[in-house]
Order: structure tokens, then sequence, then C-alpha cells
């Protein structure tokens, strides 16, 4: 086995790298950047090497310094993580060259299947199905039409040159080639002064699954059932599982067996993954293949039991696989999340800054991950599991620099229903302060009835969330929960403030039974009798039992109302609270029945609309105006720079738009909320 | 008898009518409520104890004798909040637009006499249309009897002044000289001069919202120490604020149970200062991280950012913070909130609320506007509040403590009880580039020479060890347990008493 193993990466994959390592006993090395000095995968490293400034261009990938961090620490083996090195084929050979073990495939397999093209053909010529189409030029129509036969339909027209959309066409018949075929010639000629076309299987209702595969040097591969990922948001994956809830068992033992035959065609060794797109009928067809360790190979350890990571390190170090290929078992189900800081109700744009309060929920160990006593080593355990790994700590920054993953929550059950219901909890359970992050979106994604059927494409979530994602209405049963929990809530915190010194003695408030929650623009009138386990809330004709052991000031609040698990992260507000559960964010006032009485005479006051402006998000400097009156901006465009306290800051459009009016100019100081820019 | 009863509740009927349906709906469609459903949302539930209600005004002319409603235009009395007494005054805009006539002053007065002479707070709601022009100078003399009142009761009971309406002419500096003063947006203003006698006199034009609404005196004037959405939030804000204090002079501050173990650590906070010593960190992280429960009333929160006041408990106990906020002007003390803090230090001092100081100050600021407009005397106003305070004062450096703003921060020097420091904290007369421009001047040519007497002086003064070896700092503490040591300190301040030399009063430099 090796003697120090350097992990060539940083974040949540250095640490769960690390983990594994110190559990068999292998001491570690991080490398770092400047922006990751106090991360936490520093922390966890037996060592540390510092590699240079924050962008990864100029440390995190620069093959010469990572040599020169592994040649200072003497380690003998590299661990590339997914990303930056992980499928550089001059990496693995510069690696190989000073003869430290790379733990991940032979350089020659990271080319060939880093190419599309050849991976394709290597796949094709291995016995893998591949989406059956036309590469070559196509001529005329009747040549379209005849290569479309052969195919079968639905055809996709695409042009060579093709992008965003123009020169493609689906054509489900003969007439609709003939049609389109001419009609995308056009299109390709005048949009990109290139009228080649090509043909292509269409493949309706798309799922992405995809294979895991586990190679050793001695000619042993297996496949460690499939992983599905239709999740995504603009190719990036949101959510993951396994197994599929798609597949049946024959699908998954020809996709199975044809990922191995391809591992084997190109000499794999290690862990690697052939993703595959698979139609609404169960054909599938090569994608490609991914030559390193998946951000989502949690999963499959939860349902096999395998940790990954430890058989990547043991077949560098030489090792035999320890199990055949029908010692793979495949046990309950597991779903990822992962946690991104990016805000979902600002279309999704990466939010960076301090974690004033980060509290994943609590790991619990369950399934095949508990039968194999690994990941935790003390720890409760129960019948779902829960698994966070994480590159990120409560005070740790997030920064501009990297991939704004900053979590993979894992949860695993018995069965779909029982891990999806232990990912709505844990998600709520989970606490993320002091940046925007996408928890809301998830858990609105976890009951989405469509997830929780099973029965999704790759746009779910385009098809799904079309205007982007505003948050979550809740359910009126779960909208009544809530309202009880907040009414039993209220009584409590009220009861503690007459507890106050400085009483009148034998004139002290009494704390009344009957309330009035207002949530989610319905009212609620509320009656608490309360016991020494808990409350019975009466609401109208129904009756509810809230049992917690929240107190005033505690940020998350667990409580069973008729033995359904509620949680939820609680702020202060006036007169009430702040709730946050199953994505909804909800302000819910509790008042007598006097109070609301007259807090209904109040006026409402519709909060100024802010949609069309530019607000200075913080008191500071402007140095530069990017953009002049009458300019058309994109989404994501950089409007202004604001200097604050030496930081610059460069303000970006959150939407499409065209300036119609610009207040501040360089070197104005401006203070919070003042108009920087104004859109049509 | 059963007559004169029913007789009783018919005057009493009449007398909670105030101005009648008409006027209470015409209140209501403002987006206000009665002085009485005020009351009802200030107290508790059933506490109310009215006086005066049927007092009435003895004016004959212009045909006042023909309209004497009960009352007079302000309902008063007592009640408790959360169980602790508390008087109050609410002015009734129904009744003669709520207009102060010699009568409706004497009503006032006779709670706040009670106030001060029981020990209770005084929360007065304002919503007035001034001076009761018919009664002449009677309404002045009225005015004045209650001005002498807030005199008399400051520093003895809580002054709390709600402005909920019209406040104008005269009639604003009764709640000038209360404690605090908290408005509602859109409906409330306050202004010595309307904007018809601006537009005479200077030909501004201006509305009354942009002269005296709850913007202007929240971010501009700092006339208001804070501003609500609408009356129902206001009240059970102030109700929230009333918990904190104390009921007067003569008692210590409420304490009540609280969930949150003085021990708590936050490893967070060893984070909170940022590598980059010119990066801005927000303070209030702190302040709620050290808070019992998180829970931080903040005080003058729209005004002087630079600057952060208002109310903590430790241990269930209230205790007052001031911090620099490096997020606003870098932290920096300037005219502003050197006079924001200053009265908050003052107003924890005449109540025995305990005092922390959290520091992160680069010096005062700069500039002719400073000069001109007195930052020697307003800045002076802040060391000498925490100078003459004798409650308990803990203070924490995190990061700067430089120059003349060290030792206005609740320094050692100004007999501060406990003076902590974190290992980040930087205790010197000026930072480093400053000061070796100073020392090294004829260096001044070279940079590499320079950049060695920066280090140099970094690594002598950029510290706080240099300071406690002195004694100036009383221990340098781990960031992360900083909620347990000052929690320790000021328990081991409980009883603390210090003697001032006599005098009649102090000369602050007003």
């Amino acid at each position: 086995m090796f003697n120090k193993l350097l992990i060539a990466n940083r974040g949540e994959i250095a640490c769960r790298v690390i983990k594994t390592a110190k559990r068999m006993g292998i001491p570690t090395v991080a490398v770092y950047s400047d922006a990751d000095a106090q991360a936490l995968h520093v922390k966890m490293a037996d060592e540390a090497v510092h590699i240079g400034p924050p962008p990864a261009s100029e440390s995190y990938i620069v093959i010469d310094k990572i040599m020169k961090a592994i040649r200072d620490t003497g380690a003998d083996a590299v661990h590339p993580g997914y990303g930056f090195l992980s499928e550089n084929k001059a990496f693995a050979e510069a690696l190989e060259a000073e003869g430290v073990a790379f733990v991940g495939p032979p350089a020659s397999a990271i080319e060939s299947m880093g190419d599309k093209i050849t991976s394709k053909k290597i796949a094709a010529e291995a016995g893998v199905s591949t989406v059956p189409g036309h590469m070559g030029l196509i001529e005329d129509a009747a040549e379209a039409i005849r290569i479309s036969g052969e195919i079968g339909y639905p055809v996709m027209l695409k042009a060579s040159a093709g992008g965003g959309g123009k020169g493609m066409r689906i054509a489900w018949s003969e007439d609709e080639v003939a049609e389109g075929f001419q009609a995308s010639k056009n299109e390709a000629a005048s949009s990109f002064g290139d009228d080649r076309m090509f043909i292509e299987k269409f493949v309706t209702q798309p799922r992405h699954i995809e294979i895991q595969v586990l190679a050793d040097k001695h000619g042993n591969a297996i496949y460690l059932g499939e992983r599905e990922c239709s999740i995504q948001r603009r190719n990036q994956k949101v959510v993951e599982e396994a197994p599929s809830p798609f597949l049946d068992e024959a699908t998954r033992k020809a996709m199975g067996e044809q990922a191995v035959s391809l591992a084997k065609a190109v000499g794999y060794t290690s862990a690697g993954t052939v993703e595959f797109i698979v139609d609404g009928e169960r054909n599938f067809y090569f994608l490609e293949m991914n030559t390193r360790l998946q951000v989502e190979h949690p999963v499959t350890e939860l349902i096999t039991g395998v940790d990954l990571v430890e058989q990547m390190i043991r077949v560098a170090a030489g090792e035999k696989l320890p199990m055949a290929q029908e010692d793979v078992t495949l046990t309950g189900w597991a779903i990822e999340s992962r946690l991104y800081a990016e805000d979902p109700y600002r279309n999704f744009l990466p939010s960076i800054g301090r974690l004033t309060r980060y509290r994943p929920p609590v790991e619990v160990a369950a399934g095949p991950m508990l039968t194999n006593g690994k990941w935790l080593e003390e720890g409760p355990e129960g019948d779902t599991a829960v698994r966070n790994d994480t590159g990120v700590f409560e005070g740790g920054e997030i920064s501009m620099y990297y991939d704004p993953m900053i979590a993979k929550l894992c949860t695993w059950g018995p069965d779909r229903d029982a891990a999806v219901e232990a990912m709505r909890v844990a998600l709520d359970g989970f606490e993320v302060e002091g940046i925007g992050h996408n928890l809301p979106f998830l858990s609105a994604v976890m009951d989405h009835p469509k997830f929780a059927s099973g029965d999704m494409t790759t746009a779910f979530i385009a098809e799904e969330y079309p205007d982007g994602f505003e948050g979550v209405t809740l359910p009126d049963d779960a909208l009544e929960r809530v309202a009880a929990a907040a009414a039993a809530m209220h009584r409590v915190a009220e009861i503690r403030r007459t507890r106050v010194s400085g009483r009148m003695d034998n004139h002290e408030r009494r704390v009344g039974s009957d309330w009035v929650v207002s949530a989610q623009g319905q009212r609620f009138d509320v009656q608490i009798k309360a016991d020494h386990d808990g409350s019975t809330v009466t609401i109208g004709d129904r009756t509810l039992r809230v049992a917690s052991d929240w107190t005033p000031g505690d940020q998350l609040a667990r409580v069973s109302v008729d033995g359904v698990p509620l949680v939820m992260k609680v702020g202060k507000i006036p007169a009430g609270f702040r709730l946050r559960t199953r994505g909804a964010d909800l302000k819910v006032t509790v008042r007598t029945p006097r109070q609301a009485e007259l807090a209904e005479k109040m006026p409402e006051k519709q909060p100024p609309d802010t949609s069309k402006l530019l607000l200075c998000p913080m008191p500071g400097l402007i140095v530069k105006v990017n953009v002049e009156v009458g300019d058309e901006v994109q989404e994501g465009q950089a409007l202004c720079t604001v200097e604050a306290m030496k930081m610059e800051n460069i303000l970006r459009a959150e939407k499409k738009g065209v300036v119609s009016k610009i207040n501040a100019g360089a070197g104005d100081s401006l203070a919070v909320d003042d108009v920087i820019m104004e859109f049509e | 008898m059963k007559d004169i009863v029913e007789q009783l509740e018919e005057r009493r009927a009449r007398a909670r009518l105030g101005g009648g349906e008409n006027r209470i709906e015409a209140q209501h469609a403002k987006g206000k409520l009665t002085a009485r459903e005020r009351i009802e949302l200030l107290l508790d539930e059933d506490s109310f104890e009215e006086f005066d209600m049927f007092v009435a005004h003895r004016a004959t002319e212009f045909g006042m004798q023909a309209n004497r409603p009960p009352g007079d235009g302000v309902v008063t009395g007592w009640g408790t909040v959360n169980g602790r007494q508390v008087y109050v005054f609410s002015q009734d805009f129904t009744v003669l637009g709520g207009s102060v006539s010699e009568t409706h002053g004497q009503k006032i007065c006779k709670i706040m006499d009670m106030a001060m002479q029981n020990g209770a707070p005084v929360v007065g709601i304002n919503d007035s249309g001034g001076a009761r022009i018919q009664e002449g100078v009677d309404s002045l003399a009225a005015y004045g009897e209650v001005f002498q009142r807030n005199i008399e009761a400051s520093g003895v009971v809580p002054q709390i002044s709600m402005i909920m309406g019209p406040c104008a002419g005269g009639a604003v500096y009764s709640p000038a000289m209360t404690d605090f003063i908290f408005m509602v947006k859109d409906s409330s203003y306050m202004f010595v001069t309307g904007p018809d006698v601006v537009k005479t006199v200077t030909n501004e034009v201006v509305t009354a919202e942009e002269l005296g609404g709850a913007t202007t005196h929240t971010k501009k004037s700092s006339v208001a120490d804070g501003a609500f959405e609408n009356d129902v939030e206001a009240l059970s804000e102030v109700r929230r604020l009333i918990d904190f204090l104390p009921l007067s002079n003569r008692e210590k501050p409420p304490v009540r149970p609280f969930f949150d173990s003085p021990d708590r650590i936050e490893e967070s906070l060893d984070t909170l200062i940022p590598a980059n010593p010119n990066q801005p960190y927000d303070m209030k992280e702190l302040i709620t991280k050290i808070a019992d429960e998180g829970d931080f009333y903040e005080i003058q929160a729209a005004f002087a950012g630079n600057i952060i006041t208002g109310f903590i408990r430790l241990e269930g106990q209230t205790v007052g913070v001031v911090a620099n906020q490096p997020m606003v002007l870098a932290g920096v003390l300037d005219i502003d909130s050197s006079r924001k803090a200053a009265r908050f230090v003052r107003f924890c001092d005449c109540f025995e609320i305990p005092i922390l100081s959290l520091v992160d100050v680069p010096g005062f600021l700069p500039g002719t506007a400073q000069e001109y407009n007195g930052v020697i005397k307003h800045g002076a106003k802040l060391l000498f509040a925490y100078g003459e305070a004798t409650v308990p004062k803990v203070t924490v450096i995190t990061r700067k403590a430089y120059g003349g703003a060290y030792d206005v921060m609740a320094s050692k020097h100004l007999k501060s009880d406990v003076n902590y420091a974190w290992p980040t904290a930087e205790i010197a007369v000026m930072g480093a580039k400053g000061a070796v421009e100073i020392i090294h001047r004829k260096d001044l040519g070279d940079p590499e020479k320079i950049a060695a007497h920066t280090r140099e002086y970094e690594d002598r003064f950029a510290n706080p060890f240099v300071a406690a070896e002195r004694g100036f700092i009383d221990e340098v503490i781990q960031p992360h347990s900083t909620r347990r040591r000052v929690c320790r300190a000021f328990a081991a301040l409980r009883r603390k008493v210090q003697q001032r030399p006599w005098k009649k009063h102090d000369n602050i430099p007003l």
C-alpha cells in the first residue's frame, strides 16, 4: 500500500478522499491556493502544500506545481478527484514518468475516451449501443429520406455548423424529412454560411442514466449498477439517485455488460462511468465515458456498500478487486441532492460570501453503509441513512473562484419513498445562512409529483420551472400543521416573556389559549391546551397534537404534529416567526383575537417595485459604469463596479433588459439601496 | 342605586367613544388606530387602569363651553407590559384633534408625577394637531408643564415617545426630551414648522413626509430611534423594548429566563476577521453570536451605520452594546456616530444597564466637513459619556484600535472594568503605513526600505500584546470563547460600586 497520498483537488471531494485514506491508514497531503488557506480539506489532511494564487489556472491545474508538491512531500500516489487534472492525460503521464501512482485509469484510456468521436467509435466496436446516425454529409432530400429510414423515426436533422437550435429539426416521417431537410439546409446556409447537414436518431423522453464500472489491473471488471441523473439544470446535475426508477433488470444487465466490455476494450482500470441516454422505450445509447470518480458516486456506495475511493486506491496499488460481478448486490435506494451556492430566486445566480451559519443534518448510518461499517465510525444508526459530503464549514468563505457546489446531501432508505422522505426531512434540517443557496429548490423537487412518481426526463426542470423558481406554496394540510406548530411555539415564547423580573406581584400577565395564526394569506383560529407532553391545538373542528422540544431562540424547530414530523428553520419577526420548510418561506404571525382584529385594520403596503432597478447592494464608491442609456443588456452582463472597503464588486444584470436611466457615475459615493440605474 | 350604576356605565361608554363613530372611522381610514386601541395593544390584556376619564376643559372662549367632551382628547392611566408596570398617555385625534389644552396637559402631568413617584416608565403616544388655539396661553402653559416633567423624569424613569400621527410645533419638544422616539412609516410626522410656513419663509417646497416623516427622522436628522410599518407592529415592538428596560433608576435591569448556555462556543468567530486588514466584515454577526438567543434590539439602525447601538441579553440580563461597524465607512468615528453612541451610553448609565463595547475603529474621520461642524466637541461627547459611566463596562477589541479613537472606545483609561482583545487586535497610534511614513520620512523614496520598516512596525505594534504587557488589555481571548468570557466578566461585575466626586452635575460638551 502507498506511504502517502496527495489529493490534487479541493472542496468536498478532497475531504471525501481524505476520509477514506485516513480509514485505510494512509497519510494524506492537501494542496491549496491562497483562497483555500483556511479550507476544510487543508485542516483534514496530515500535510498541506500551498500551490499559488486563487484562480485554478494558476494553482490547481498547473501540473508543475502539483508535481513539486509531490516531490516536496514525498507522496507516492495522487488522487485527482473530479474536474481539475482528473482527466488530463499529460498529468497522468507526468506522474508515470516520476514513478508516482495515479489513482485513476491509464493515460491511454483517458486519451481514447476523451475524444467524443473516437470514444463513440471504440464503443461501437466494443458492441456498445450508440445513437444511430449518419456522420457523413448528406447531399439531398432523397438521400436524407433513405438514411432516415435506416435509422428509424423520429430523426434529428442537424446542421454541421449548427448551434442554438438553428438548422435543427425533428422529423417524424418521410414527408417531414423531405420538407425539413431543405429548410434546415437554407437556415444553416444563411445563419452559418455552411449548409452541410447530417442526421441522427432523435431520442424521445430522454433520461440520463449512467453505469458505474470498476476494473483492476488483473483484467477484472465489474459494474455496480446505475445512477439516474435526469434532474439537471442546463446540463448541471442537481439530483441523482440509484438505482434508476425506470430500468428493469434486463436493461440494467445489458447496460452494465456493455459498459464493462467498453472498459475492457480500452484497458480501463480504476473507477469509471459510462453515460447513456435512455428513451421512453428503454432503448439506451452511449453518450460518453468519464474516466474518473463522478460527483454523484455516493449514491452507488450507499446501495452497494462499496467504498469506491478505497477500491480506486487498492486498484492503483495493484490489488485485485475483492468481489466478482455476482457479489454485487443493490440494496435499497439512495438519493443525492447537490447543495449549490446559487440563489434560486435570482435565476440561480452564484452567490458568494461568508457562511455565517452552516449546520448540516446529523449523519445517520443505515443500509449497506452500516453493514460495511464505513463512513461513520461513530454516530447514530437508523432505518434510513443521511450522509453529507462537504468541503465547507460555518465561518468559512465561499469564494468566486471555484465550483459553487458546497455539499452533497445523500439519503438512503429501504425503498425509494423512504429515501425521498428522508431527504425531505434532511433538507428541512439543513441550516445555511450568509449566502444564497438552492435548498428551497431541492425541497420543491422532492415534493414534486413527477419526481415522486419517478417519471422524469432530462427536461424536468426546464418544463416544470419554465419561468424559474418562485418558491413553494404549501398545501393546506401542511400549512395547517405549520400553523398549529407556530401557535404552540408562540405561546411558549410569550409565557417566557411573562417570567421577566420586576413584575407586579399578583397582577401578572396571563397568556391566553385563543390565538389567530396568519400564514400564506390564510387565517387560522386556534385554541391551545398545553399539558406536560405538548399541546392540543384545535383549529375549527379539527384537533392536532403538537409536541416539540423547541425553546425560544432555537433556529431549528423539530415538531411532531399528529405524529407527522415537521422540521422548520425559525427566525423572529414582529408578532411571529419566519418559518422555512419544504421549500416554502413563510411569514407567520400569531396574535390574540383582539390583536388580529386590529391588525386587519392596518393598510396593506405594496413593497416598491424594484424589479426594474439596479440598487446599490452596499455602501460604496462607483468605480465604473459599463453601460449606457439605451443599451440592451443580457442576463449576467456586468453593469457597473462598486468599490466597498477596497473590494471591487461587479454588479450584473439579473435578467435581460434595456437601460433607461443611469443615476450614478464613476466617483459617486452611494448608500445601500440607492438606485444606480433603471431599466425599461 | 341601580340607576346611578347604570348612569356610570353610560358615561363611561360615552367617554370611550371619544370623538364618535364617524371620527373613529376616519382615523381607521388613515390606517391609524384610536387612542384606546393603541393602549390595548401596548398593554397586557385587561390591565389598563384609566384615570381622568371624565376630565373636561374649562375654556369658555370661542364657544368652547358648548363642546366639552369627556377625557379632553387624551387617555391616561397605567397598566402592565408582561406584568411590569408602565404609565401611558395616548392622545385621541378623534377628540378636538387631540389638541393640547390646560386640562389635557394636566392629565399627562398627573401620570408623569405618578410614574416618577412609583418608579415606572412612561410611554407617550402622540397624535395631536397641536396647541388648542382657543385656550391661548393656557395651552402653552400646559406644554411647558409637560416639558418640565420630561426634564425631571429624565434619568428617573425611562420615557418612550411614539409618534403615531402629527406632532408639530412646540409639541415636538416633549418627545425630543424623552429617551426614545419611535415613528410609524407613512402616518406620522414631526417638525417645528410645517411645509406651509417653510414655503412662506424660505420658498422651499416640501411635503410633510419629506420634511418630517419617519424616513427623514430615522435616516437624516436622527431625531427618531426607529420606525415601524404600522401601529400594530410599532406597539408590539415597543413592548419588546420595554422587556429590556428597568422600570426606574431605583431598580436593576430586568432578568428573564433564557435558553442559551453562557458557555456556548462559536467556532465560526475564529474566522470572522478577514485575512486582508482592509476588508470589512459584519460586526452584527459578532453581536448576535454573543447575545442570548441571537436577540438584538437595535436603536437608530438607519442612522450613522458606522456605529451600532442596541440591547442584548447575557444570561437573561439586559446589556447595552456599542460596536464599530467595519461595513460602513470602515467603522470610523465621526460626528454622527459619536453623538449617536454618546446618547446611548448615557441612557445605559442612567438606568444601570451594563455596557459592552466591541471595537474595530481606524480613527476619526478626517476632513473639513467634520472639523467645520465640530467633530472635536462631538467626538468629546462619546469620550465624556464613556468616562463618566459607572455601570459595568466590558470591552472587546476585535481588530483596529487606533489613535485617539482607541482611548474613546471604552478603553481601560476611561475606567472600563474588563478589557479583552482578540489575537487579531492591533492597538496602536495608527496603522503601519501611516506610522512608517512619519517615523521614516527620510526613506520615503525607497520602497524596499519602507516595506521593511512597515513589516518591522507591524511585528512590533500590530498586535494586542504591547497593550497587554502594560495591562491596558486584561486578557487576550480566543474569538470562539467571546460569549463565555463576556458573560463571566459581567457576572463578576454584578455588585460593582463606583463612586464619583460630588458635583451638582457635570458639564458634558453639548
